[in-house]
Order: C-alpha cells, then structure tokens, then sequence
C-alpha cells in the first residue's frame, strides 16, 4: 500500500494494439467519451424518445403527492380551492382590493389570477429543485436530464386542470356561462406551459449550481405575484401614476397570461382591460423562455449530477 | 481470462488518466460565516479556493483499458475511489481531468441509488425501464420478469406499496432486477450483490454470468472478497483514488488479503 508511485499493471494486451495512446484506441474501436454532451439536434432527439418516461414521471409523482394523506387525491381539488377562499376572504372582504369591479367579476378575476399565477410559481419553485431534489435518480440512471423539470411542468400543467374544474364552477355560479370565446384559455395556456418549462429549465440549471435558490425564490415569487395584479386591477390601482410603471406590470409575462385566460372566461372582462399586441405578446414570452431556457439547459448537460 | 486472447477482443471501457474532483459546501463550522457564504454565492471562481467550498481529490489518475467479456472487480478500503470511479465510468460524474471512452451507454447500478421512494414498486419498475431508454411495449413484456427475479412479491403483496415501505434488501433487489432486465454494454454494480439475502445472490450471480456471454462488460465493486472471486477474472485495487494493482484476480485478492490482515 505504501509503494507510492509504482503501479502493477497487467501486461498490455496484444501487439496489434500495443503503443497506441488511450485517445487513439478509443478511436479505432470508436469508443465515445463517456458522459459527454451530445449535440443539441440529438439531445432533441433523445428527450423525443424519452417522452413516455417524461408523461409517466409527471403522472406519477401528482398521485404520489398526496399518497400520504388520508383524504388522498381530492386534495388535488381541494388545495386550489382553499387558496381561493383565503384569497377572497382577505382581499375581497377585508382590503376590499376589488375596487370598480363587480362581484360577480372580482370573484373570478381572483380566483382566475392566482390559479394561473400559481401554475408558474409552482412550475419554477419545482424547477429550482428538479436536479438538486432528484441527484439519485440523476446519479443513478442515464436520461437526458431536461426530461425532469420538463416533466415536473407537466404535474403543474395537470395540478391546473384539476384547478380548472374548481375554476369553471366559480365561473359560472358567478354567471359567465360556456361560449366559443373559452376556447382561447386552451392557446392562453399551451403558451403559459411553453414558458413555464422553459423558466423551470433556467431555474433547474441555476438549482442545480446553487442549491440556495429553493430557500431564495418564494420570495422572488411573491414579490412578482403582488406585481402582477393577481387580486387588484393594474390599470385601476395605479391610475394617478406614471403610464410606463402600469405598462411595465401589464407586459410581464404573469400578467399576460393571467389577462388572457381572464378574457378568454369572464364575461365582464372585455378587451379594454388588456394591453395592446397581447396574444403577440404572449407568443413572444413563451418562444423566449422556451428556446432559451432549454439551450441554456442543454449547455450544462453533462455537469448536471456532479456534487 | 488468458492475455493471449485478448488481442481479439475489443475494448469496451478506456480510462485515461482520470481525475475526479469532489466540491463539498462545507455547511456549518467557523468558516461558513454569512459573509463567506455570500461571497461565495456571488464571486464564482476565486471565492471557490478559500471560501467554504472544499475540494475533494476522490480519484488520482487511473488508467487502465477493460475489454469485451471480462468481469471486473474493483477492491480498496472504505472511501478509496471504488463507487466514484464507477460513476465516471458511467458518466454520471464529469471528471477534472483525463477522459474515459466508452463503447455505447454503460449503465451504473448500485444499492445507494434510490429511485423513487414515494413510488409504488410496480411504478418505479416501468419508470426505471423508461428511464434507461426502453419502450413502453418492452417494460411491459418484461415486467413480470422483473417482478419474480426481485422476488418482491415472495413474502405478499409488495410489488404494489411504496418503495420507502421495503426493507433496505428488498429495495436493492428491485433496483437490481430494474437494471439487470436490460442488456447493457457495460454494467457497472456497486455491491448490489451484498445486500440481498443467500438466495437472491446466487440468482443476481447467474444473471451477471448471462449479460458477460451476451458480449458486455461487468465491473463489480464489493467488499466480498468471495463474491469478486466468484464472478471475477480481473481485479483492479484502488488505494487513495490511485490503481496500486491490476491483475488476475487470484494474484491481486492474495496480495490484498495479505495487506489488509496486518
């Protein structure tokens, strides 16, 4: 043990190969580097056949969220509507933050506002741990590692459908009833899911360094939930301040989703509450988030699981 | 295995010069004041040196070509590099320096590897097949397979619980028959074979016996000298994260049983 340097090696194999430098015969037999980043085409390519992994992980850890409790998955619907119920207590009747609205539109204008604001918070405080959280699995098995915070914006994505069943009760007992106009919350939210997992990944890859940010980012969250008109009206709130301060929040991309699907569902919120180029808007934030996050991903492929 | 055949095999595994570098954030303690920590945060490549963050050398340049067919063991005390240079050799961990060559997607398969522990056993079965790159139509074939090789579902109903409910043996099995229902190029086992009870070893011996015939490589890492022997013809003996020894495995397990007796 105590020899130091002197090492006894087996004698090299065969004379054929024998002088050849570890680079060369791993060239001759075309061995690859092991662990090394694949282009981003083939890594395309890889999570495309990673798909069923991705669904079925998503899938699997939403039951597995609530196994522990005993009231099991009706907690799927029941968590949404609590937060709802919270919200409109405090600020529907005790700051009475629905200043010029309707009751029957203030009602699902929150309820609205905090599911869809909650479908990005949710996906980007998932995102921060989907690498740091899961270091096992990521030590373990070989996958392309963007399949996980792709699949933990899926369990959000399916967390807000079941919120959405709570939501369209809200809806209509508020009297917004069906019509063609709904269907504009399916496109609102493909484009809200883009961005979101394109959030998740910059937050995976950031988490994934600085395990800190999961300690770090409720905060961040909170702070743009109250800039976000999630329970107030933007434009009613900071009436006698400077335009470029509404137009500011009114832009952010949280808002913009959350107008949109407002629009899209409550009668008495019509098109002068948006901003202008909205749905422009909200295919600009979706391409950005989405086609940077995931090469900003995909360039820190093969660091991800060191630790 | 004789060195006169080997000329015909092809390498499957090529280490060079490997080094692998731990970072550990050293929570806690005199030096993980705010300050530091915020420097730490914030500065990124000088803070790194001093500040908290200590550095591990875990593997000290190993070198050393695996060929098709060959079972390997690796040997060396406690926190000798064993585990870490498996995980290299899958890829799983990037190294500091020097480079490992593979022939196609070695697999790593060991007993700290937790899947998902809030999972059922049936759940994690087809999520493990997913995730090393089956079809769904293949996890299903081989579930059944999977399941009786683990032999979960001896003593009742277990397939259908959550993980975290089994026994620390009976979770290895799983993670052992989830990995071993595919052939790999490379398999690499990080004392799986310890774990498991009498029975269950000679069955998970048999297996590796069958991925070496189907042209892989096993690297096997244990502190069983009888199970190195047994499935072993070639031993590697890491010390410090350096080779000391690489060697038929009679010759390397003699000259470590003798060193490690004193």
């Amino acid at each position: 043990m105590h020899q130091g340097g002197a090492v006894a090696t087996s004698a090299p194999p065969s004379s054929v190969d024998e002088g050849l430098a570890p680079a060369e015969l791993a060239a001759k037999y075309g061995l690859a580097v092991s662990g090394a980043r694949p282009g981003l085409f083939e890594y395309v390519r890889q999570l495309w056949s990673h798909r069923h992994f991705i669904m079925a992980f998503s899938s699997a850890k939403l039951t597995a969220q609530y196994s522990q409790a005993k009231l099991g998955q009706i907690w799927q619907v029941a968590t949404p509507l609590l937060n709802a119920l919270i919200y409109y207590l405090i600020f529907g009747l005790i700051l009475g933050a629905d200043r010029g609205m309707d009751k029957d539109v203030y009602i699902p204008f929150l309820v609205t506002g905090i599911f869809v604001f909650t479908f990005t918070q949710s996906s980007v405080m998932a995102g921060v741990r989907a690498i740091s959280g899961n270091l096992g699995l990521v030590r373990a098995l070989h996958f392309p590692r963007a399949s996980l915070p792709i699949s933990f914006s899926l369990q959000q994505l399916q967390q807000l459908l079941y919120s959405m069943i709570v939501l369209v009760a809200i809806v209509m007992v508020s009297g917004s009833y069906p019509s063609a106009s709904w269907l504009l919350v399916i496109p609102a939210l493909f484009l809200q899911f883009v961005f979101n997992v394109g959030l998740a990944l910059v937050m995976a890859r950031a988490g994934a360094k600085t395990p800190d940010l999961a300690q770090l980012m409720p905060f961040v969250m909170r702070t743009w939930l109250y800039a976000s008109g999630v329970m107030f009206s933007i434009t009613v709130m900071l009436k006698d301040k400077p335009q470029w301060i509404a137009d500011v929040l009114m832009y952010n991309p949280a808002a913009v989703y959350m107008d949109l699907v407002r629009f899209a569902l409550i009668d008495g919120y019509g098109s002068e509450n948006l901003p202008g180029h909205v749905w422009l808007t909200a295919l600009a934030w979706a391409l950005v988030a989405g086609v940077g996050g995931f090469v900003y991903f995909w360039k820190a492929e093969e660091r991800y699981g060191r630790g | 295995m004789a060195d006169t055949d080997r000329s015909a095999q092809a390498p499957t595994v090529i280490c060079d010069d490997v080094h692998i570098v731990y970072r550990v954030n050293a929570g806690g303690g005199g030096k993980g004041s705010a300050t530091a920590a915020l420097s730490r945060i914030v500065g990124k490549g000088k803070a790194e040196v001093s500040r908290g963050v200590r550095k591990v050398h875990a593997v000290r340049g190993v070198t050393f070509t695996a060929y098709r067919g060959e079972a390997i063991g690796l040997i060396g005390t406690n926190g000798s590099g064993k585990s870490t240079l498996l995980r290299a050799i899958a890829g799983l961990l990037p190294t500091e320096s020097g480079r490992v060559y593979t022939d196609g997607q070695p697999s790593l398969l060991g007993v700290n590897a937790a899947l998902m522990n809030d999972l059922t056993g049936e759940r994690n079965v087809i999520l493990g097949g997913l995730a090393m790159g089956m079809s769904r139509e293949e996890v299903h074939a081989r579930y059944q397979d999977i399941v009786d090789f683990s032999g979960i579902n001896d003593k009742g109903d277990f397939i259908s619980l959550p993980m975290r409910t089994y026994s620390s043996g009976m979770g290895a099995r799983l993670r052992f028959a989830i990995a071993a229902a595919k052939n790999h190029d490379v398999l690499l086992i990080d004392e799986a074979l310890a774990t498991g009870d009498r029975k269950f070893q000679i069955r998970s011996e048999e297996r590796i016996r069958e991925l070496r015939k189907e042209a892989g490589t096993v690297f096997l890492v244990s502190h069983s000298n009888k199970s190195i022997r047994d499935t072993c013809d070639r031993v590697l003996w890491l010390e410090k994260g350096q080779l000391l020894m690489d060697g038929p495995t009679d010759e390397v397990l003699k000259a470590y049983e003798r060193e490690t007796a004193r």
